[in-house]
């Protein structure tokens, strides 16, 4: 394909035009909305000054109702660039101390799930155990259990990554058992035949027939989970009292009324998920077309 | 050995035993009920015996028994901080936010450009953590249950926004041309056609939503709450290390999931029983 032609196919024919306009709605939807929120901090301050001298204040406050998008991204610069990131002001600091956990827990909750799948679909009396528990489990709020986690874990000496990366690990957990047991199951009976005519055993089975259709199964239960394992390791770092990583910066805005803190914190959690699903989709994409599944 | 390490291996070789001769029998509804249930059973029998063949302090892991004792003992408890955090903050919120979420559906699915604008914007927003917006909503919206409802009302609304449009955009176009030759106008198709094709649909966004939202209620409440609610409760009896309080709380929790995501299932199936997935 040509250049010009991909440029033309982006602009014109994917979605960059409405996403683009829905973007720019929402920032000017914002900036009207924070003056407002934020009219009452700016009378009580500066009541003297005229109109445009006011609303320009409301865009910048120090501690804003709502700090708008450029002052968070201004603090984000600032804690990302121009703070060494061994300095407990830095977003790289906390950033890396819950992505850590977060990739922890998944990988550990990913094996794991792959491991259980594997019993499901080979005993069957495991299968009708454990399946009902683990469907139900989805719709329970198991990320109450948390706090508990943490505590306990801290009194019996185990503090740090390790008990963020276990709430991590059983909340992407699930998904994945689901997802593969799915997979796994989803080579229709003809070509489970197909393999038994060709006297396969049942470890051939597993790894020509059933784990290579289950593929594209995992990853869709990998993109539910390593959102959810961002979503534990952040809640994980409430109990322990706002130490450090991501969700200790909103803790600790939440006490000291930092409110760009608090959004920069969110900015870069929201960041940090994009950076993971689209890292799982890429190697999704290059994993599948390399076996042939997708073209 | 001691009496209760002895019992757990033995209840744990009867629980195995059992389950491997009763998943050999035929597939019937009574075996697809039983097994798991001596599961359930055999578990909940080993993790009593464990607590208390190895003594575990209960500061670390109460018994099934403890829990359940404390359970009935607490009722009145549980009952306000069942209706502050999950009558009040997730239920409002959920009916908000899907509420809100439909109608959006529904209105833009009639515009191409704004579908195309909000869609992959969000299933972006559906993967991102919408409960750390938690902070920001108890300061905006206070202590109380308002700011429980507004952290619920933001977590549902994209996903259920995005399988609602999902569900509108697959039509059949010949069930389409159909409408048209009787002459329908939008409004008959929407509610004639489109709404009930796109039924399946939404009731998966209410099914993943009714979790989200019972998540979003108590961890805001991690962030500030009044002396009451679920999430308060968990925390502040995590502090004082009454274990048996917090798993008593983590039961009504799980109970209450189960049960809201149980309606909804019968909902769908009361709804949507011309479907292939609902048919045997």
């Amino acid at each position: 394909m040509k250049f010009s032609n991909f440029i033309y196919k982006f602009f014109f024919e994917g979605n960059f035009f409405p996403i683009l306009t829905i973007v720019t709605v929402i920032g000017i939807f914002w900036y009207l909305i924070a003056l407002p929120m934020n009219a009452e901090k700016v009378e009580r301050k500066f009541k003297d000054l005229n109109t445009t001298e006011k609303i320009i204040k409301s865009w910048n406050l120090e501690k804003p109702k709502l700090p708008t998008p450029h002052q968070i991204v201004k603090e984000i610069v600032n804690t990302v660039f121009y703070k060494k990131i061994t300095s407990k002001r830095s977003l790289v600091y906390h950033g890396w101390i819950t992505l850590e956990a977060t990739l922890a827990g998944f990988f550990l909750g990913t094996a794991l799930g792959i491991l259980l799948a594997l019993g499901i679909v080979h005993n069957k009396a495991m299968d009708l155990s454990v399946m009902p528990w683990v469907i139900a489990s989805q719709t329970v709020p198991i990320l109450a259990i948390a706090p508990m986690i943490i505590v306990v874990m801290n009194s019996v000496g185990i503090t740090g990554l390790l008990p963020k990366a276990i709430i991590s690990m059983y909340l992407s957990f699930f998904p994945v058992v689901v997802g593969m047991v799915k997979g796994l199951r989803s080579p229709d009976q003809m070509q489970i035949d197909q393999m038994k005519t060709w006297s396969a055993s049942s470890n051939q089975l597993l790894w020509k027939l059933r784990f290579p259709s289950s593929v594209p199964y995992l990853f869709a239960s990998l993109k539910v989970g390593i959102a959810a394992s961002l979503v534990g390791a952040i809640v994980g770092e409430l109990p322990s009292g706002a130490i450090a990583g991501l969700g200790a910066r909103m803790l600790a805005g939440t006490y000291y009324g930092q409110t760009i803190m608090i959004w920069s914190a969110l900015f870069t959690a929201a960041f940090l998920a994009a950076s993971l699903v689209i890292t799982i989709n890429i190697v999704q994409n290059f994993t599948l077309k390399k076996m042939a599944i997708i073209t | 050995m001691n009496i209760y390490i002895f019992s757990f291996f033995g209840i744990w070789f009867i629980g195995w035993f059992l389950n491997s001769i009763l998943s050999k029998k035929n597939n019937s509804n009574f075996i697809r009920f039983f097994v798991p249930t001596i599961f359930g059973i055999v578990f909940l029998l080993m993790w009593e015996f464990l607590v208390l063949g190895l003594s575990i302090n209960p500061v670390l892991l109460p018994a099934p028994t403890a829990i359940g004792s404390k359970f009935i003992v607490e009722i009145p408890t549980l009952w306000i901080d069942f209706t502050q955090t999950l009558i009040k903050g997730a239920l409002s919120g959920y009916i908000l936010g899907c509420g809100a979420a439909f109608l959006t559906a529904v209105f833009i699915n009639k515009f191409d450009f704004l579908k195309r604008g909000l869609l992959p914007l969000g299933n972006f927003v559906s993967a991102l953590p919408i409960v750390g917006m938690a902070p920001i909503f108890v300061m905006w919206f206070g202590f109380d249950w308002e700011s429980k409802c507004a952290v619920v009302v933001m977590m549902v609304f994209f996903p259920m926004l995005v399988n609602t449009v999902q569900g509108l955009s697959i039509i059949d176009k010949s069930r389409q041309d159909l409408m048209t030759t009787y002459g329908a106008s939008y409004f008959q198709t929407l509610l004639k056609l489109r709404l009930p094709s796109a039924l399946p649909f939404i009731f998966n966004g209410l099914k993943i939503c009714s979790t989200l939202a019972l998540i979003g209620a108590i961890v805001a409440e991690f962030f500030g709450s009044p002396i009451k609610g679920m999430g308060f409760r968990i925390s502040s009896e995590v502090g004082r290390f009454a274990l048996d309080m917090v798993w008593a709380e983590i039961f009504v929790a799980a109970l209450a999931g189960c049960l809201f995501y149980g309606f909804i299932a019968l909902m769908e199936k009361q709804f949507t029983f011309w479907h292939p997935s609902q048919q045997k």
